[in-house]
């Protein structure tokens, strides 16, 4: 299907996008990889006025280490994500959870903000962010500030990012030797979006797991942290207390009902997937 | 209307657009490259696949708007001096195909994975093609031509 019409604005430089964004006003919209967004115009579930197309502004886009965290410009490709060596290095959650989104080609335009701004809850990435407490850096025509990933993802497709405002780039914490990583993903065909997905985080010594961070894809309108879970496990030994306490995953969850699954059964996913989740990760060679 | 400098299966075309405009329709409607076929038109089943600048997208999902000053490569553009591109022949050879719809997407989207591996297992064929979609039930054949195309390209590389 063909979209409705709308302008379309490239700028080159983040100042001259913001600048675009606050004249086109707010039925204006930022395009990214336009993965998400091309197929809701294609649809006619949305006709902004005009597009401001953030593709080819440089300063949004690469990864870089910063000591502390790792910095990943928001135009930065799935594609480029999964193949960065330093994310790779620092934060092999993120490339574990980005090669599973689609398939080579939506992944060579879809964009690692694009993919958060979008909070689809169903999105492999926002779990992800929540489980590492990823800082979301976001400019406006008046300034800068940071949204931690907690209090980044409002509601079903909605997040904290205001009109005008653009997410410039995400802060991954590093998180230190001796942490293991699994994103265990559950769905029915290739390519598909996660029914449920777990992302995993867990530092273990001497075969004891002494913290973890698990967070839950499409289990609630906002990808949350599974806290029963993270609770239920420290200090508890790598064998057989994991699935006990993994069985606590879907506490505190709303999971949606769809042509997919029921609530149920993405109940009883959410702590399959947790346990496979935990073993895989305090399988994984530490970092 | 936006005007737009993009090379195509090595021709360079300057034209002015609607933003609206889908890259695939550009290319089959308006410079009637209609090798790239339709399929599902939600992004899902691949047979609109393309290189832009040599990285497999699906055209469905790309305005015209955004190839601007990108090189684009069709089915049309892969083989050279009436020769087959080695991915075509192997299609052919192991009859990799049935009804043909899904096939320029397949093509396009083979050359992409095989730029990054260039001897790949069954098993990262069927991962490098799982955005194309094939209803004929053809992906036996298609695994098949694809690394007996690659083993080819590694023999006749130089
Ligand atoms: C067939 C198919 C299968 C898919 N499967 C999966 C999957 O399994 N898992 C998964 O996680 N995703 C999946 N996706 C979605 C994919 O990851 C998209 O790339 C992603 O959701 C959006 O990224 P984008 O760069 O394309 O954003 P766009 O489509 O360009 O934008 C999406 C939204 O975010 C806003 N936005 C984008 N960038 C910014 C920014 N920098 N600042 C402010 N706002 C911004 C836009 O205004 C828009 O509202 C799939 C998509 C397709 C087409």
């Amino acid at each position: 299907m063909i979209p409705a019409s709308f302008d379309y604005l490239r700028p080159s430089t983040l100042d001259e996008a913001l600048t675009m964004l606050a004249e086109a006003g707010e039925d204006a919209k930022v395009l990214a990889g336009g993965h998400s967004l091309l197929p809701l115009l294609r649809l006619r579930l949305a006709y902004p006025a005009a597009l401001v197309d953030v593709g080819r502004v440089a300063e949004l886009r690469g990864v870089a280490d910063r000591g502390d965290h790792v910095y990943i410009g928001a135009t930065t490709t799935h594609d480029e994500v999964v193949h960065s060596p330093i994310v790779k290095e620092h934060c092999p959650l993120v490339a574990l959870a980005t090669a599973t989104v689609a398939d080579p080609a939506v992944r060579h335009r879809g964009t690692f903000g694009g993919s958060l701004a979008h909070a689809d809850p169903a999105g492999d990435l926002p779990s992800v962010a929540v489980a590492l407490d990823m800082e979301f850096v976001v400019h406006s025509p008046t300034g800068r500030r940071t949204v931690p990933a907690s209090g980044f993802f409002l509601d079903y497709l909605e997040s904290a990012l205001e009109p005008g405002e653009i997410l410039a780039g995400v802060r991954v914490p590093k998180l230190g030797p001796g942490w293991g990583f699994h994103y265990e993903k559950f769905h029915r065909t290739a390519q598909a979006w996660a029914t449920v997905g777990v992302a995993v985080a867990v530092r273990r010594s001497n075969g004891t797991v002494e913290e973890a961070r698990v967070g839950l894809t499409n289990m609630g309108p906002i990808p949350v942290r599974a806290s029963g879970v993270e609770e239920a496990v420290r200090g508890a030994e790598a064998g057989e207390s994991l699935r006990e306490a993994a069985g606590r995953a879907d506490e505190g969850t709303d999971p949606p009902a769809d042509l997919h699954a029921q609530p149920d059964y993405r109940r009883h996913l959410a702590r399959v997937l947790t346990h496979r989740a935990l073993l895989s990760a305090a399988a994984h060679p530490t970092g | 209307m936006t005007r737009i400098s993009v090379n195509v299966d090595g021709i360079a075309y300057q034209d002015d657009v609607e933003p609206r405009l889908l890259l695939v329709h550009y290319l089959r409607d308006r410079l009637g490259k209609t090798g790239t076929p339709i399929g599902c038109d939600t992004t899902n089943c691949g047979a609109c696949t393309v290189l832009l600048d040599g990285r497999s997208v699906k055209s469905c999902s790309v305005l015209a708007v955004q190839a601007d000053q990108c090189e684009i490569t069709t089915i049309e553009g892969v083989s050279s001096d009436g020769t087959w591109h080695p991915v075509q022949r192997a299609f052919h050879e192991e009859h990799a195909l049935q009804c043909g719809y899904c096939t320029p997407g397949m093509i396009m989207a083979s050359i992409d994975l095989l730029k990054d591996d260039p001897d790949p297992s069954e098993e990262a064929v069927r991962d490098g093609l799982e955005g194309n979609l094939c209803r004929c039930t053809g992906y036996c054949n298609i695994v098949r031509a694809v690394r007996r195309a690659a083993q080819e390209m590694r023999v006749t590389a130089p």
